[in-house]
């Protein structure tokens, strides 16, 4: 029951940390969303290549996969599995087969909103 | 005289410095913690789930996660709700999945005024587009790396 | 006189009419504007249309107060934020008159104004009808994000507002509701701001550069006049045009010194340094200005529109944000 406690706090820490350097950005630089975004993405991809970011995410869990760092986690790792499985092609699929659930999933999802609903009225609360 | 300009300039970007307001930075960084945090243990949940009452692999128990991550960042956008979090937490919203969701689902509700091919098709890759051009191009390269570093090794 | 043009005929403000969305009609003006929606999308189908029908209906009311018929109007001078002014040119598609359309940013109104009065002035045309609008929906997707998306505004951001006014000019001898008697015609003043959520100070160089032309062209001061309305430096914008003013030895009077911007919302509303857009100005002018020169509880007052030259295309290429101000001076018809 302890173990499990602490899975959530390691989790909720951690992702809320990876937060606020996002906040930081947002707030102490003209870096819009977007842009950061990208930077989490690629730093991700960085961080992971260079073996920093594995051992953060067998300590956090989603603490460590779920905010974009962990996008560019799982494009690294499946980048870096796939060349040792198939050479260098791997290196041209294994990014995308890696992350091929979520990109689908968001374009799916996307389009169906887009679909389903319009832009709502802002500003009147 | 362009020298002159310039000094002027710099002048009146210090009184803009000094005279404008700033965020207010403890507000900003607690809750991006809380619902950053929040977020990702409902991550954790889910993929707990997956892993222990599912049965599925921790890999597939991931991939189970960020879909459903995305379904409800998507959703909260069409009904609206997803800006107001986001305008609350800043990067708390932005940097999780569900951010990705948001940016992906946004601007295609927006731009459907302006057909399905040109305004939701194109649109929906507006922010998300950028994030996977750099983000796969980068595990290319990195791929590549590791290739390279396999064969001079071994 | 370098910059301004002296009405001397004194051209007459005929009628005038403003039309606000809900947040607007929320805030500390909403009794005096004509028309506060309760729907920000006037039941068409996108918001461009929305806007373009809003200060459609603005001309309609202002052309039937000041008792024209639509066929007898011999000039539009019109504008607002949105990429080839498609809800300028709509509105003038629908009333079929003469149609000059105009890009100045929050500056429109002011160049209408200045135009429609010189045409009148010099005789070329008999009416003008001078109108601008914004619309929050339809600038937010244009230059900065799509309305769904969840993100946190910096504190000098402004909110665009959902507004438009029109403003019927004549050479009627009449009695008027105002008279326009000056307008100053700017200068595009860049003082290297590159922040695209900072259009206050963009603007401020500009706004300054215009309200001093505007004195030595006139040898008057902050004394003649009983407001200097500036639109929509917000409320950041506003310390820094009086710092600046203060820089160039130009007196200013604190109290006299109102932006259209700054008095839109209130704090509560949550639009960080004030309103702005084209509509913004437009609808206060009308609203507020005219009015209380109709009532002569103000005698003379000097309303100066700026404007942030910024496209999305200047702005992803990296270039500084240009300011220009135009400035008409408007006083009681004795």
């Amino acid at each position: 029951m302890m173990a499990l406690f602490l899975t959530f706090l390691k989790a909720f820490a951690v992702g809320g940390l990876i937060c606020c350097v996002g906040q930081a950005l947002l707030m102490h630089t003209k870096l819009t969303s977007a842009r950061i975004l990208v930077l989490f993405v690629v730093s991700g991809v960085m961080l992971t290549a260079i073996g920093v970011y594995k051992p953060l995410v067998d300590f956090a869990g989603a603490g460590a996969t779920v905010p974009l760092l962990g996008f560019g986690y799982s494009l690294a790792v499946g980048a870096m599995r796939a060349v040792q499985e198939k050479g260098l092609l791997g290196a041209f699929t294994g990014g995308i087969v890696n992350t091929a659930a979520g990109i689908s999933a968001a374009v799916m999802f996307g389009l169906l909103n887009a679909l389903i609903f319009s832009p709502h009225m802002k500003g009147h609360n | 005289m362009n020298k002159m300009r310039n000094e002027e300039h710099r002048r009146y970007d210090r009184m803009v410095k000094a005279l404008t307001p700033n965020s207010n930075y403890i507000q900003g960084y607690l809750r991006a913690f809380w619902v950053g945090g929040v977020i990702c243990t409902i991550g954790q949940l889910i993929s707990l789930w997956g892993e222990k009452g599912l049965g599925l692999s921790e890999s597939s128990a991931a991939m189970l996660t960020s879909v459903i991550l995305i379904f409800l960042g998507t959703t909260l956008t069409g009904i609206g709700v997803y800006d107001d979090i986001g305008h609350y937490a800043g990067a708390g919203s932005i940097v999780p999945i569900t951010g990705f969701a948001n940016s992906i689902a946004a601007p295609a509700i927006e731009f459907k005024r302006e057909g399905l091919i040109l305004g939701v098709g194109a649109k929906l890759f507006v922010i998300a587009g950028p994030v996977l051009v750099y983000g796969i191009a980068s595990s290319i390269v990195v791929g590549v790396i590791y290739w390279l570093i396999g064969r001079l090794a071994g | 006189m370098k910059q301004t043009l002296l009405f001397k005929n004194r051209v007459a403000v005929r009628a005038r009419a403003s039309i606000v969305g809900k947040k607007e009609g929320a805030g500390p003006l909403g009794g005096r504007f004509d028309v506060v929606l309760d729907d920000d999308l006037l039941g068409q189908k996108s918001w461009e249309l929305a806007e373009s029908e809003m200060l459609r209906r603005a001309a309609c009311l202002c052309l039937e107060r000041g008792g024209l018929d639509v066929s007898a109007l011999e000039l539009i001078t019109a504008g607002d934020l949105i990429n080839q002014l498609m809800p300028s040119s709509l509105m003038a598609r629908s009333l079929g008159r003469p149609f000059l359309g105009l890009y100045g940013a929050c500056s429109t109104f002011a160049e209408g104004a200045l135009i429609g009065g010189a045409m009148v002035e010099g005789g070329f045309r008999k009416n003008a009808l001078c109108a601008a609008s914004s619309h929050f929906c339809t600038a937010e997707r244009q230059f900065r994000f799509p309305l769904e998306l969840g993100t946190q505004r910096p504190p000098a951001a402004q909110w665009t507002a959902t507004a438009a006014g029109a403003m019927l000019v004549d050479r009627e001898k009449a009695p008027a509701q105002a008279r326009l008697t000056h307008g100053t015609i700017g200068r595009v003043v860049d003082f290297e701001v590159t922040d695209a959520n900072h259009m206050g100070a963009a603007m401020a160089p500009a706004v300054a550069d215009t309200i001093q032309a505007h004195f030595i062209d006139t040898a008057r001061d902050f004394s003649d006049y009983d407001r200097i309305i500036t639109g929509d430096l917000g409320y950041i914008g506003r310390n820094l045009l009086k710092e600046l003013l203060v820089q160039r030895g130009v007196e200013i009077d604190d109290e006299k010194l109102v932006d259209c911007g700054a008095s839109l919302f209130y704090q509560e509303q949550d639009v960080h340094a004030g309103g702005s857009g084209c509509g913004c100005v437009a609808a206060v002018t009308c609203a507020v200005a005219l009015d209380n020169l109709e009532k002569r509880a103000w005698k003379r007052v000097l309303v100066i529109g700026s404007g942030a030259l910024m496209s999305t295309t200047s702005a992803q290429q990296g270039e500084s944000i240009p300011g220009v101000a135009h400035a008409v001076a408007l006083e009681v018809d004795e």
